[in-house]
């Protein structure tokens, strides 16, 4: 199990060092969307209109934060479910989406379009939100600020933790627990 | 009559909505403690040292220990001879919890219609359970519940030759679903018996024990005993990421129930089991 420290939007070769079991500091620019904003991206598409954010390479954060008080970046920040998502992902993954960070286990129409566009799912702690808050260092809402906390963000993160769960071979490591 | 203030119930709700959700009761944390000692996986290890870390963060910055500050769970239970003074109950716990969200830099995690979902941007309506209690007292307990976990809890209707076994079968079965979805470590909630809906909130209640401690009932203490052995033989361990805690405490709650049935229902709740409660 290795360790590395890596500047997001992870490029290819990155991606194919990547094992199950890795743990990745990430440094660089991550997109925030959760269920209401999936929803929508896919109804944008199924209108033939673009998403709000040019997804190809990119990285998406499965999170919801706490409000930000006065001065502060964001509040808490830790990852929601990703299985929620797993209904739209499969056509964002065809769109050229690279890397997920979320929690908990995927679909296998999931692990099946992950392996086809050589993708990866990265755990962050569950529960952990207040501790990863630390490691994101600029916020911004970019896309359907009427969802509240489930509006699109692009933020800026500084060695964020992640681990490995699902590489570009397909190997899950909840499944080797 | 006693006459309590409406104003004093909103006032406490919202205090309760805060306090839960930047700070662990001490059962939790000792048990966070107790679990990053004897973690048998390294990896596992380092996951408790991180929740711990986690919990010294909120506490000293003023961070909600987790972003899914929860629907805000309320256990109102009033005395028979108290007078509510200037409102309805219903009102006043729902205005605390707007205070409390709003004021508290909480995420506002409700939607009005299930179907329709559009967020109401207070964080009400809470749910709230009452019940009416001799005295003249108000005890409210808030409960905030991130639905990672609560939507892997379930409800099985088992049948009397099911027996203990089957109990035992339908928890395990729950965790192992549950699996790394409910941020584990876990705290197991069980109901067992009465009806359908109350064995739920049975299981709801037995969340708000104080983790390691027992059940009152000789049989009962010694079933969470050997449940919670197997729900840490499972192995998903700390944040599903194999290792011996699975779970930091197991507590069952029972009712009566019909001669035709063995309700189980099983809350399962993350490693942030909040509960915060005040007496008026």
């Amino acid at each position: 199990m290795n360790e590395y420290h890596l500047t997001s939007p992870i490029n290819d070769e990155d991606l194919r060092l990547l094992k199950a079991g890795d743990s990745v500091y990430l440094t660089g620019t991550v997109y925030v969307a959760r269920d209401a904003a999936h929803k929508r991206m896919i109804e944008t598409l199924a209108r033939g209109e673009a998403l709000p954010f040019d997804i190809k390479g990119q990285t998406i954060y499965y999170m919801g934060p706490s409000p930000a008080r006065e001065g502060r970046v964001i509040g808490s920040a830790g990852p929601t479910t990703a299985g929620r998502m797993d209904k739209y992902t499969p056509q964002l993954l065809d769109l050229g989406l690279k890397v997920m960070i979320g929690k908990g286990r995927r679909s296998d129409a999931v692990h099946e379009s992950m392996k086809k566009n050589g993708a990866v799912y990265l755990a962050a702690i569950g529960g952990a939100g207040a501790l990863l808050s630390k490691a994101i260092t600029a916020s911004e809402v970019i896309a359907y600020d009427d969802l509240g906390t489930e509006a699109i963000r692009r933020i800026e993160v500084k060695d964020f933790p992640a681990i490995v769960v699902i590489d570009i071979t397909g190997r899950d490591l909840y499944q080797e627990v | 009559m006693r006459q309590i203030a409406a104003e004093d119930i909103s006032k406490a709700i919202a205090e309760l909505c805060i306090e839960a959700n930047y700070g662990l009761a001490p059962d939790m944390c000792s048990a966070l403690d107790k679990a990053a000692e004897q973690e048998s996986s390294p990896l596992g290890r380092k996951v408790l040292g991180q929740l711990q870390e986690n919990l010294r963060i909120a506490g000293e910055e003023d961070i909600p220990i987790c972003q899914d500050t929860g629907m805000a769970v309320v256990f109102a239970e009033v005395g028979q001879e108290v007078h509510i003074d200037g409102g309805w109950i219903e009102d006043a716990v729902n205005e605390g919890v707007r205070r409390g969200y709003v004021d508290g830099c909480l995420r506002k995690s409700v939607v009005g219609d299930p179907l329709e979902r559009v967020n109401t941007g207070d964080n009400t309506p809470a749910m709230i359970h009452y019940s009416i209690v001799p005295g003249d007292k108000i005890k409210l307990t808030v409960a905030p519940k991130g639905f990672g976990s609560e939507n892997m809890s379930r409800v099985f209707m088992l049948k009397p030759a099911d027996g203990v076994e089957g109990v035992k079968e339908a928890v395990l079965k729950a965790v192992r679903e549950a699996g790394p979805n409910a941020c584990p470590p876990m705290v197991v909630g069980v109901g067992i018996g009465g009806t359908f809906e109350k064995c739920a909130l049975l299981a709801k209640k037995a969340l708000l024990r104080e983790a390691g401690s027992r059940s009152e009932l000789p049989h009962i203490a010694a079933l969470e005993e050997e449940l919670l052995k197997e729900v840490n033989e499972i192995g998903l361990g700390p944040a599903g990421l194999g290792g011996s805690t699975t779970a930091f405490a197991l507590n069952i709650l029972t009712l009566p129930t019909h001669i035709a049935g063995l309700p189980v229902a099983v809350n399962i709740c993350c490693h942030v089991n909040r509960h915060a409660s005040r007496v008026l």
